[in-house]
C-alpha cells in the first residue's frame, strides 16, 4: 500500500480550521494527488475546540475514519495547547506546527513529552501586516505546505494566485494581501 | 361512456389492474345505484312547491335535479331517502313515506 | 470526457441533480443533507436549471409536494436525513403505492434519541419496507453515479417505483474527495426525457390518482407493487451496464472484495466498506483468507446472489449500522441470514451493530471483527451472535 500523508488540524469554531483543511485538499488535488479533507462534526459552537483532517496520497483513498496517528498536526490557536492533547498519536518523525509568537522550544513543555519537531509561525503578526486583519488560515496553510513538503513553494504560490483569482473575483483588492501572507509565512515558519 | 365496472371488478387479476389503481373513467360514482339503499322515500308535491330551491343544496347525494331554475322530481337512482330535504322544506312540499319495493 | 474534480458527497449529488435538470424539487433543510437543496437552489437562482424549487414548511410537505408533482407528470426529486425522513414516513408509502418514480437523496443520519446529528442507517433501514428502491454509496463517487442512474431505474416501465440514494452523513456528505464527473450533456443523454404513460396534467385523459382500494382490490395492488420491486433487480443491472459503457465504472447489486477464496467475510454497507477494504488488505498481507461483500442494492434485496457469493465462507460477520431493537439482530443481518437459509451448507453468521450515531470506525475495529470470525470458524460455532462493536463495557 502506498504511503498516505495524514494531517490533523486543531482550531476553534469560527477560526477557519475546516476551511484551511479544505484549502490544503484543494492545493494537493491540483498537484494531481488523491485527497480527503473533512472536519469532525458536532454541534457548531463558536470558540469550541474543533478538529479537521487531511489525507493526501498518490493512490485512491478508501479509509473513512478519523485520523489518530498523523504525520503532522497544525494548531491554529495556541490556547488549545493547554485544553486539548494536540500531540496525541502524533508520530515522532513527524512535526507539529503551532500558531504562536513563541519558539518551538518555549512551547515544548506544553506538548506532553512530544519529542518530534516543533515549528511555530506568528500568524497574527503576518496576517495583520499583510491583510490588516487577523485571519490565521493563510499563514497556517503555507506553513503546512512547507513543513510537510506537500509541493514546491513556487508551484504553491502560483496555484494559490490562480485559486484566489477565482475565489475573490468580486474583490480582487484582497488577493495581493493574501499572497503576501503566504509568501511571508513560507519565509517565517521555523 | 365506459363504465369502471366493465374494466375492473372483483374478478380482475393483479396483472390486469391499472397501475396503482389509477382511475381513468370520470364520474364513476354515477354508476352506483345508491337508491337501492333507501327504506323511506320522498314524495314531491309540485302543487305546494314554490321553487325556493332550499332543498337542492342540502341533498347529500345531489339527487334533486334543477333545470332552468326549477327543481324537478327526485333522482331515485341515487336518493338514499335521508329526509333532509323534507326537513328544510318550508311549504310541506316534500313528504317521507315508507318505500314499497 | 471525464472531469477530474474534488467535491464533498453533498456537492456531488447536487451536481448530479443539476445535470439531470428535474422539473420539480420540493425540499426542507435538515442536517447533514441541507447543503443539497442549498446548492441546488443556487443553481435555480442562477438559471442553471429549469426546475421549480418549492421551499416547503416541513418534510411531510416536501414528500407530499413531490407526490403531487410526480403524479402531475413532473420528474421530481428531493433530499432529506434522519428525522426529516421520519416526518415523511406516511408519504413514503403513498409515493411507493402510487408508483411514482421520485428520487430522494438520503444523507444517512441517526434517528433520535439521544439527539445526534451524525451518521448511522436507522433512518433508511426504518424505511426499508416502505416500498422504495434503496441504493447505498460508499463514497462521493458512488453517490454521484448512483444518483445519475436513479431515474432510469425508477421510471422504467417494469418498475415505476420511487428510489432513494443513500450515503453516510458527514463521513462522505461533508468530506471533500477526488471524483470523476460526467459532462452535462452525457448525463442529459443518459437520463433522457421523462415520458410517463399517464399523468394528471395530460389534457387528453381524465385521471384520478390515489384511489381507495377495498379489500377486494388492495391485495392485487400490493402484488403488483411487489412484482415491480422484483423487476427492479434486472433493470438496475441493465442500467448499470449502460452506465459502465458511459463512465467506465462498474456497478452490480453488490460489490465483492477478495471474497472468492475468503474463509472469513464481512457484509457491510456505505462508507465503512472502504475502511474495511484497507483492513482486508492488511490481513491478506499476513496471509489470512479474508474478504468483503458490500451491499449496494438493499431494496430489492439480492438474496440468491448474496447466498451464492457467501456460501463457501466458514464465518460471516454482518455489520449493521442500526439496531432493530428486536433483541435478536439488526436489519441487514436478518436479510442476509434469511438469504442463507436455503443453502445446504451455511456459513456461521455473527451480527455486529457498529458506528451508531457517528461512532468512528477504524481499520483496527474491522480487524477485530475478522479476528473474532477466525475464532468462530475455528470453534465451529457462534457463542453470542448479536454483538456491539467498539462499545465501552
Amino acid at each position: 500500500m502506498a504511503k498516505t500523508l495524514e494531517i490533523r488540524w486543531h482550531g476553534r469554531g469560527g477560526q477557519g480550521a475546516k476551511t484551511a483543511s479544505l484549502l490544503l485538499a484543494d492545493v494537493a488535488f491540483n498537484t494531481g494527488k488523491y485527497v480527503q479533507g473533512f472536519p469532525e462534526y458536532g454541534p457548531e459552537r463558536m470558540g469550541a475546540p474543533i478538529t479537521a483532517y487531511n489525507r493526501i496520497s498518490d493512490d485512491p483513498i478508501r479509509v473513512h475514519s478519523n485520523i489518530y496517528d498523523p504525520e503532522f498536526v497544525v494548531v491554529v490557536d495556541e490556547t488549545l495547547l493547554t485544553a486539548v492533547d494536540v500531540t496525541k498519536g502524533l508520530k515522532e518523525d513527524g512535526a507539529i506546527i503551532i500558531n504562536s509568537e513563541k519558539s518551538g522550544e518555549e512551547l515544548r513543555p506544553l506538548l506532553n513529552g512530544y519529542k518530534g519537531k516543533v515549528y511555530t509561525i506568528d500568524a497574527r503578526k503576518i496576517s495583520v501586516a499583510a491583510l490588516g486583519k487577523y485571519f490565521p488560515n493563510m499563514p497556517m496553510l503555507a506553513s503546512i505546505v512547507k513543513v510537510a513538503n506537500v509541493m514546491d513553494e513556487a508551484d504553491f504560490l502560483e496555484e494559490m494566485q490562480g485559486s484566489f483569482k477565482h475565489k475573490f473575483a468580486s474583490k480582487p483588492e484582497v488577493i495581493e494581501g493574501n499572497m503576501q501572507a503566504l509568501r511571508m509565512s513560507l519565509q517565517e515558519v521555523k | 361512456m365506459a363504465k369502471i365496472s366493465d374494466q375492473y371488478n372483483e374478478s380482475t387479476r393483479w396483472q390486469d389492474l391499472s397501475l396503482a389503481c389509477d382511475v381513468f373513467v370520470p364520474a364513476t360514482s354515477a354508476e352506483f345505484r345508491t337508491g337501492d339503499w333507501r327504506t323511506d322515500v320522498p314524495v314531491f308535491d309540485a302543487e305546494k312547491c314554490k321553487q325556493c330551491l332550499l332543498c337542492t343544496p342540502v341533498c347529500p347525494d345531489s339527487s334533486i335535479p334543477v333545470k332552468d331554475g326549477k327543481r324537478l322530481d327526485f333522482d331515485f337512482d341515487h336518493c338514499k331517502g335521508c329526509g333532509i330535504c323534507a326537513q328544510v322544506c318550508p311549504f310541506g312540499a316534500i313528504r317521507m313515506v315508507k318505500e314499497e319495493k | 470526457m471525464a472531469i477530474r474534480e474534488r467535491l464533498s458527497g453533498n456537492e456531488a449529488v447536487a451536481i448530479a441533480m443539476r445535470q439531470i435538470n428535474p422539473d420539480v424539487m420540493p425540499a426542507f433543510p435538515i442536517t447533514p443533507s441541507t447543503e443539497i437543496p442549498q446548492y441546488f437552489s443556487s443553481f435555480v437562482a442562477n438559471g442553471k436549471v429549469d426546475t421549480e424549487f418549492v421551499p416547503v414548511e416541513s418534510e411531510h410537505s416536501a414528500m407530499s409536494a413531490a407526490i403531487g408533482a410526480s403524479a402531475a407528470g413532473a420528474r421530481t426529486l428531493t433530499a432529506t436525513s434522519s428525522c426529516g425522513m421520519a416526518l415523511m414516513w406516511e408519504e413514503l408509502y403513498v409515493a411507493a403505492s402510487n408508483r411514482l418514480p421520485i428520487a430522494l437523496a438520503l444523507v444517512n443520519r441517526a434517528l433520535s434519541g439521544p439527539i445526534n446529528i451524525n451518521a448511522d442507517h436507522s433512518d433508511s433501514m426504518g424505511a426499508r419496507d416502505s416500498g422504495w428502491i434503496q441504493i447505498y454509496s460508499e463514497n462521493n463517487q458512488e453517490a454521484y453515479d448512483n444518483f445519475v442512474q436513479a431515474f432510469r431505474i425508477a421510471e422504467h416501465k417494469d418498475v415505476q417505483l420511487p428510489i432513494m440514494i443513500c450515503q453516510d452523513g458527514f463521513i462522505t456528505s461533508h468530506a471533500v474527495e477526488n471524483i470523476s464527473l460526467l459532462e452535462d450533456e452525457e448525463v442529459k443523454n443518459f437520463v433522457g426525457e421523462h415520458d410517463p404513460e399517464n399523468f394528471l396534467l395530460n389534457s387528453k385523459t381524465s385521471m384520478a390518482v390515489g384511489a381507495y382500494a377495498t379489500p377486494a382490490f388492495y391485495m392485487e395492488a400490493k402484488k403488483a407493487q411487489s412484482e415491480a420491486m422484483k423487476n427492479a433487480k434486472q433493470v438496475i443491472l441493465d442500467v448499470a451496464k449502460e452506465f459502465k459503457a458511459l463512465s467506465g465504472r462498474e456497478y452490480g447489486l453488490f460489490e465483492t472484495y477478495k471474497l472468492e477464496d475468503a474463509e472469513c467475510a464481512i457484509v457491510i454497507i456505505n462508507s465503512a466498506a472502504g475502511t474495511a477494504k484497507d483492513a482486508v488488505d492488511n490481513l491478506r498481507a499476513q496471509g489470512k483468507k479474508v474478504g468483503l461483500l458490500k451491499i449496494r442494492v438493499f431494496r430489492p434485496f439480492p438474496a440468491e446472489e448474496i447466498a451464492e457469493a457467501l456460501k463457501h465462507c466458514k464465518a460471516v460477520a454482518v455489520m449493521d449500522r442500526s439496531d432493530s431493537f428486536n433483541a435478536h439482530g439488526g436489519p441487514v443481518c436478518a436479510e442476509v441470514k434469511s438469504a442463507l437459509y436455503g443453502l445446504d451448507k451455511k456459513p456461521l453468521v455473527v451480527n455486529y451493530i457498529y458506528g451508531l450515531g457517528g461512532r468512528d470506525v477504524k481499520v483496527e475495529n474491522i480487524e477485530e471483527v475478522y479476528a473474532a470470525l477466525e475464532e468462530i470458524a475455528a470453534a465451529g460455532k457462534v457463542e453470542d451472535d448479536y454483538r456491539y462493536l467498539s462499545v465501552r463495557a
